[in-house]
């Protein structure tokens, strides 16, 4: 016996590469934090176990390297269920380590004993309760392997103290590093499809060959797949316009005249009809989400689909595919563009030239509008929103929170590289952003890294700005206090008869700037247009703490366009300052 | 059993807690499990579930894609009826007295299943059949007074080839 679990779960960490862990300690994995202070690994103590996770979230998001947490049992694995169940979601790779009772009380109502297993069962890819200290190396192995490949995904390892205390017996081992061989030798259910296959990659071409009004949705499995060159490649091959969900945002550059934007309830008119009008919809590492379809019968009624992503089981689970391609999407796309150079060159495949004019057609019919503050009004926040993209650096990391200020980043901000937009999709998190935006600071240092976030988000938390100024981590939060849950509000004025129902906040309860000012923060409250531009230079300036600047903004701004729920696309509200052109 | 019932055998990894697993995919949706038989195969490493339920074929399609994402699942068949071979045992306590004893044996008979116990005024009877012929056995024995019923839920294996 040469070790102990704690040592044993320690020394596999390092071994995986991590160089970061974002957890809090308590009474279960107290053992395991003995040997954290003997360790190359960076611990970054977090006030809430939700923000551990959050953090891994961030980092992984900007990183692409898993994010790694750490909490204790019970009160402790609960509190980070909603990261898991974030990270599950958009397929945020991610390692939990949870403390566990002693496997001798596991069960018997122990002190902050839970079935953290049990409950996070359905919120994570896999998870595991380790039994025996020297199934520890393996374990992490596993997880590691896990939460990277395939469809990327959370994974947690419940640890019990007792297997991991050095002063009990039960902790004794022996180490052994298992090999890949070993890894993957002990999951014989474990084999992710990654090359897609060549009957289906020619069908794919032909349909893009023959296809007049051909649309790229890509999604976040493009930004997973470090796929980002080879849509570009595909894109430019053939001349065929991209839009980038919102887990894609940056995932095909912005400033490309391919681009198209974000489609989707509040995606732009162009990117939406587009795909309504298209015969052929290429959705590249993207699922289909109720956010982006509507009304599903409505949904790109003419379109064939070619539908390529990593997961066999999104595959004809909302929309069924003509040419469904499990695989990698790297892969399938760079296969893709060589079945496609095979059929030979532009003139083997249909001219799209009238299609692209169509697109610019309705691209200068509807950009995206607001009008603009004036003195003495609130601020606009899509003004605010301008000014801080203009006034960034273009490599600026931007992190949200859910709501009405996510919608507003994603459709004002100009993602011109991959891996700079960090939200909440699928789950919606509220209270996402400054902890991401940690996370992500943690993992690109040498990033400007912006939180944009809603005064219902920040209050959700806003603790771990505390985390950021113990730890010298100057992350910049834009919060647009607008007084109001706002997109609740929007849904109350629109579709309940603006009957407001517990949504209003407050502008000055609490004192937003007092309270960052207490957390260690630089803090500005900015309330004309005037004062917008300077306050953000003067946050991009502070590089050794974290910058709070509060915007006072207009409760009354909606984001448009929009499509109401339950509606077909086509529907799309473009809202009131372009109703009725063109139309 | 419902007409649009799916037979479902999950090859798994025989270890804690992956019976939970497979269950918690149909629980999540609303859908019963109407039958579930687990046990080793002839490799310890592995355990078969053979499960039965009642969904429609669009959903289970999605169920059984969600299953195979499972790390523990290594291979899920969906056995039609008609190309598998079925069987489930059935144990039964039945009311018998003397003057109806000699009914109940020769229907046991009948069956070819077999009497296991036998009480002052009971009998209690096993048969491993078809879940039809359980189903059919069962329903001949009713007016007798069950007085307890235990089925294992089916087991099944795909036909041989014959050509």
């Amino acid at each position: 016996m040469n070790t102990n679990g704690g040592q044993a779960l320690i020394k596999s960490l390092e071994l995986e590469g991590v160089e970061v862990i974002f957890g809090l300690p308590g009474g279960a994995i107290l053992p395991v934090y003995d040997p954290i202070l003997d360790s190359p690994i960076r611990h970054v103590l977090v006030r809430h176990e939700q923000g551990a996770g959050h953090m891994a979230e961030g980092f992984a998001h900007a990183t692409g390297r898993p994010g790694v947490a750490m909490v204790t049992s019970g009160p402790g694995a609960t509190n980070i269920v909603t990261p898991l169940a974030d990270a599950y979601m958009d397929s945020i790779p991610m390692v939990v380590i949870t403390g566990q009772v002693p496997l001798p009380s596991i069960g018997t109502d122990a002190f902050q004993e839970c079935d953290t297993v049990g409950i996070t069962r359905g919120v994570t890819k896999h998870n595991e309760l380790v039994t025996r200290a020297e199934d520890i190396p393996m374990a992490i192995r596993q997880a590691f392997h896990i939460a990277t490949t395939g469809r990327p995904g959370p994974v947690l390892v419940d640890i019990p103290k007792d297997i991991v205390d050095p002063r009990n017996p039960a902790s004794a081992m022996n180490w052994n590093w298992p090999t890949d061989a070993d890894v993957s030798s002990s999951m014989p259910g474990y084999k992710p499809t990654t090359k897609g296959h060549p009957k289906k990659i020619k069908e794919a071409a032909a349909l893009i060959a023959v296809a007049r009004k051909p649309i790229i949705y890509a999604g976040g499995g493009i930004l997973k797949a470090r796929a980002a060159e080879a849509l570009r490649e595909l894109a430019e091959l053939t001349g065929i316009p991209v839009v980038t969900t919102l887990m894609a945002r940056g995932a095909f550059p912005d400033d490309h005249e391919l681009c198209l934007g974000m489609p989707g309830m509040h995606g732009n008119y162009t990117a939406v009809t587009s795909i309504q009008k298209s015969d052929l919809l290429i959705a590249l590492g993207s699922r289909f989400d109720d956010r982006v379809t509507g009304k599903l019968d409505g949904f790109a009624p003419d379109a064939k689909i070619i539908h390529v992503d990593i997961d066999p089981a999104e595959l004809g689970k909302v929309r069924r595919a003509d040419v469904p391609i499990v695989g990698d999407c790297r892969l399938v796309i760079e296969e893709i563009i060589k079945a496609l150079n095979a059929l030979g060159g532009p003139e083997s495949r249909m001219d799209i030239t009238p299609w692209r004019q169509q697109i610019s057609a309705w691209q200068e019919l509807y950009p995206l509008v607001y009008e603009q503050s004036i003195d003495g009004d609130l601020l606009k926040p899509q003004y605010v929103l301008e000014q801080l993209r203009d006034r960034s650096p273009a490599d600026t990391i931007v992190a949200s929170g859910v709501g009405q200020h996510q919608m507003w980043t994603s459709q004002y901000w100009k993602f011109n590289y991959p891996y700079t937009w960090v939200n909440s999709g699928g789950l919606g998190t509220m209270g996402f952003s400054i902890p991401a935006a940690i996370g992500a600071k943690v993992g690109r240092p040498d990033r400007t890294v912006w939180a944009v976030d809603g005064d219902g988000c920040f209050q959700m938390t806003a603790q771990e700005l505390v985390t950021a100024a113990t730890e010298r981590i100057p992350v910049k939060i834009a919060l647009l206090n607008n007084a109001y849950l706002g997109m609740v509000r929007q849904w109350q004025e629109m579709f309940y008869g603006e009957r407001y129902s517990e949504v209003y906040l407050s502008p000055d309860l609490p004192d937003y700037v007092k309270w960052a000012e207490a957390m260690g923060c630089v803090a500005l409250r900015v309330e004309s247009p005037d004062e917008v531009g300077p306050a953000i230079d003067k946050a991009n300036e502070i590089n050794d703490r974290p910058v709070v600047l509060e915007f006072r903004t207009d409760a009354s701004e909606k984001v448009f366009p929009m499509v109401s729920p339950g509606t077909s696309n086509d529907q799309i509200d473009v809202g009131p300052l372009q109703n009725g052109l063109g139309r | 059993m419902p007409p649009k019932y799916h037979v479902l055998s999950v090859l798994v990894e025989n270890r804690a807690g992956v019976l939970a697993r497979v269950s918690a995919l149909f629980a999540r949706r609303g859908y019963n499990i109407y039958s579930l038989a687990v046990a080793p195969t002839d490799d310890e490493r592995f355990s078969r579930i053979t499960v039965v339920v009642d969904v429609e074929q669009a959903p289970l399609e999605q169920v059984v894609k969600q299953l195979n994402k499972l790390i523990h699942v290594i291979k899920i068949s969906e056995l039609d009826p008609r190309d598998s071979v079925e069987r489930e045992l059935m144990l039964v306590t039945v009311k018998a007295p003397a003057e109806v004893r000699g009914q109940i044996i020769e229907l046991v008979e009948l069956f070819e299943g077999r009497i296991i116990d036998v009480g002052r005024d009971e009998l209690a009877l096993s048969l491993d059949e078809h879940p039809e012929r359980l189903d059919d056995l069962e329903e001949l024995l009713r007016p007798f007074g069950i007085i307890d019923l235990q089925r294992t839920g089916r087991v099944a294996l795909p036909k041989l080839e014959r050509s």
